[in-house]
């Protein structure tokens, strides 16, 4: 590694940090020389908020392209997630806007030691099970760990470029993402057509949706062990109906193109009770009034649901479509580890079932916090749209 | 209701025998058909799963849709010798503690983050806001090896500490707290009464809705964990339940279907006996985000 290589890449992002500031303060009528100060000083740590605890090594000389690569999209990665933020919150503080929204305190008690007591339990906890383990995962997934042993052995990004070339891990991601789209449109459409139905004014609704939506307090895993009865290839109830119906009979557990369905109609079952609760709830605020107008107007019950419910409970539908991938993403592991435990030939190991594997049956603790932190991205993009779309719920007022 | 008038008014229309056949039907019998379809789907694995519990195999694979002669037996199977019972002790005590505590805690940060003015609030929302992003499943190797550097493997210390506190539960309570009236703490103040005071004669008792609502996800949540009582708790003396089904699975060879519905059925009581109980509270107060 060149040794003026750290000195060249802090420049850069502080020539580049204080150009974006600089720039967006003047476009805002604030000081450019207090954003050009601040976003050098964001950019700085910005570009070695990655490369600075890993050393530079994805530059050493007996590195290949794909390191360095790598090494590159990593400074640009640690840019963006420090230097967006800062820009975001030196914005508003210098226009004397509030960050947190209406943050009305009405009568306000006095003292400034007390709240912070109140509030130590819950950061303390914080802390030490949710930060502190997140830092721990980005540096053993720089390392070659097991557990057991204390000696660790620093391999720079070599568990993240050993992942790119394994198709293992590729199918696992491309899989990943099939049974989460499948879970989330089939429950979702589902959900709604059942909750608009439960919603009219008929006899019996409570009941009818006390009926529907209890299998939220079913566990994912209790979903696995009740699904291996009924997709059983010898004894299972479904190819019992699915045989004298139509004489089918599918090896719902054993054959690799019918395991992922098996895993996606339990997690759809198991899910429908949390996603019917949300459109029930989000049906009462369709106004009346505009359906009546719609029927007056001649519109059917169906144009009724299309043109208006649907595009009404978008909101709602936003933020089931983010909870239920991370229910396909998370919480699906109990279903999997009952139903099919990953197989057949890894057919139902997602990117969680996998963490598992690799990491604890494995004993590949690198490897496996690795392919955590690239979830982890995944999550955080997931977070980020639902932040967004709940302004944009706010600003629609719906 | 102009919507409903519009339907008869259409039902009057039509001619002949399918008006006839229509005026006998209950009003929206289409919707009745569809629920009761949809209830029917929705229940019937697990009415399929109590009916199993009463069986045998020879019973289960004649697909015999009546109840079986062996729910005593089955139960013999799950209580005496897997001793679910014992798993289900374990996950109520870990359900209840993080419960409780977790309702207190943000109880507690609620109070903070509304009734008080304080320098950096906004950088500890923030903060807070933050472990949103932060799933414990993805943190779970690093986790793990932390808690086992406590000395708190195989614990219920283990299965409680990490989880009392969340970013869902403070914010639950912050956005009850704002909506509320303002004259509710002045009037407090000039009573003379201490946050603490204010906290459990006032805002308790206007806040049962969300208690119940944080009540009814949390004890769900924690009934429902499955990845970390298999990774932190080697011993079977206190293991979860979800964990503990795995003993009525049984060895390679003899899977016995009856024992191991009665488990899951068994498994699934407590949370829907909390759900069905606090489902008023927890419709009414969620404004929930996540499960955590």
């Amino acid at each position: 590694m060149d040794s003026s290589l750290p000195l060249l890449v802090a420049v850069l992002g502080a020539v580049l940090g204080g150009g974006l500031l600089g720039w967006s303060f003047r476009r805002a009528s604030q000081s450019p020389a207090l954003g050009a100060g601040i976003g050098a000083v964001a950019g700085v740590f910005g570009v070695g908020l990655f490369m600075a605890p890993l050393n530079f090594c994805t530059f050493e000389a007996d590195r290949t392209t794909a390191d360095n690569v790598f090494g590159v999209l990593l400074i640009a990665a640690g840019f963006l997630l420090i230097v967006l933020p800062v820009r975001w919150v030196a914005l508003r503080l210098a226009a004397g806007q509030r960050l947190i929204g209406a943050q009305s305190t009405p009568g306000a008690f006095k003292g400034t030691v007390l709240p912070w007591l109140f509030l130590l339990p819950t950061l303390t906890v914080l802390v030490l099970f949710l930060y502190y383990p997140s830092f721990d995962t980005f540096r053993l997934s720089t390392l070659l760990a097991r557990l057991g042993t204390p000696r660790t052995a620093f391999v720079c990004v070599n568990n993240y470029t050993r992942l790119i070339a394994d198709t293992s891990y590729l199918n696992s991601l491309v899989l990943t993402l099939l049974i989460s789209a499948a879970i989330v449109v089939i429950g979702l459409v589902l959900s709604l057509t059942v909750a608009n139905f439960a919603y009219q004014p008929i006899k019996g609704a409570k009941i009818y949706r006390a009926l529907l939506v209890w299998p939220y307090a079913i566990s994912p895993a209790v979903a696995g062990v009740i699904f291996l009865i009924l997709f059983n290839p010898t004894g299972g109830i479904i190819n019992y109906f699915l045989g004298s119906l139509f004489n089918l009979k599918i090896p719902w557990l054993n054959d690799p193109a019918f395991a992922p369905w098996a895993i996606i109609l339990a997690s759809v079952w198991k899910s429908m009770g949390y996603n019917i609760l949300f459109y029930l709830a989000g049906l009462q605020n369709v106004p009346n009034d505009l359906l009546e107008a719609a029927a007056i107007d001649g519109a059917n019950a169906l144009q009724r649901f299309v043109r208006i419910v649907v595009p009404m409970l978008s909101p709602i539908t936003f933020f089931l479509v983010i909870t239920n991938m991370t229910y396909a993403f998370f919480d699906t592991f109990g279903t999997i580890d009952y139903l099919t435990g990953g197989g057949p030939l890894s057919s139902t190991t997602t990117l969680m079932y996998r963490i598992y594997q690799v990491g604890i049956r494995n004993n590949d603790l690198g490897k496996a916090s690795a392919e955590s932190i690239i979830l982890f991205v995944l999550v955080i993009g997931l977070t980020y749209l639902q932040f967004r779309g709940g302004e944009r719920r706010v600003s629609y007022g719906a | 209701m102009t919507v409903r008038t519009q339907d008869r008014v259409a039902v009057a229309g039509d001619q002949g025998v399918l008006a006839a056949l229509k005026r006998l039907l209950p009003k929206r019998w289409y919707a009745h058909l569809v629920l009761w379809i949809a209830c029917g789907l929705i229940g019937f694995p697990l009415f399929y799963a109590i009916l199993v519990s009463t069986q045998n195999n020879s019973e289960v694979f004649a697909y015999q849709f009546t109840p079986g002669a062996n729910f005593y037996a089955n139960w013999d199977v799950v209580f005496n010798i897997s001793k679910l019972s014992a798993y289900m002790v374990n996950s109520l005590i870990i359900a209840a503690a993080v419960t409780t505590g977790k309702v207190i805690l943000s109880l507690l940060a609620g109070l903070a983050f509304v009734y008080f003015r304080f320098p950096g609030k906004w950088l500890v929302f923030g903060f807070v806001l933050i472990t949103l992003m932060m799933p414990t499943e993805i943190l779970i190797i690093a986790l793990f090896r932390f808690v086992n550097s406590l000395g708190w493997g195989n614990t219920y210390i283990a299965l409680i500490v990490p989880f009392i506190a969340s970013a869902t539960g403070s914010f639950l309570f912050r956005q009850h707290f704002a909506n509320l009236p303002a004259e509710l703490s002045e009037a407090a103040q000039l009573d003379g009464a201490t946050p603490l005071q204010f906290l459990f004669r006032v805002l308790v008792p206007v806040s049962w809705n969300t208690i119940g609502a944080l009540t009814v996800i949390q004890f769900v949540y924690v009934w429902n964990f499955y990845l970390w009582p298999a990774l932190i708790i080697q011993g079977q003396e206190r293991q979860v339940v979800q964990v503990g089904l795995r003993t009525l699975l049984g060895g390679d060879s003899a899977v016995r279907f009856g024992p191991m519905m009665l488990g899951a059925v068994a498994a699934s009581i407590p949370p829907l006996i909390i759900f069905l109980l606090l489902q008023k509270q927890f419709m009414s107060g969620f404004a929930i985000t996540r499960d955590k």
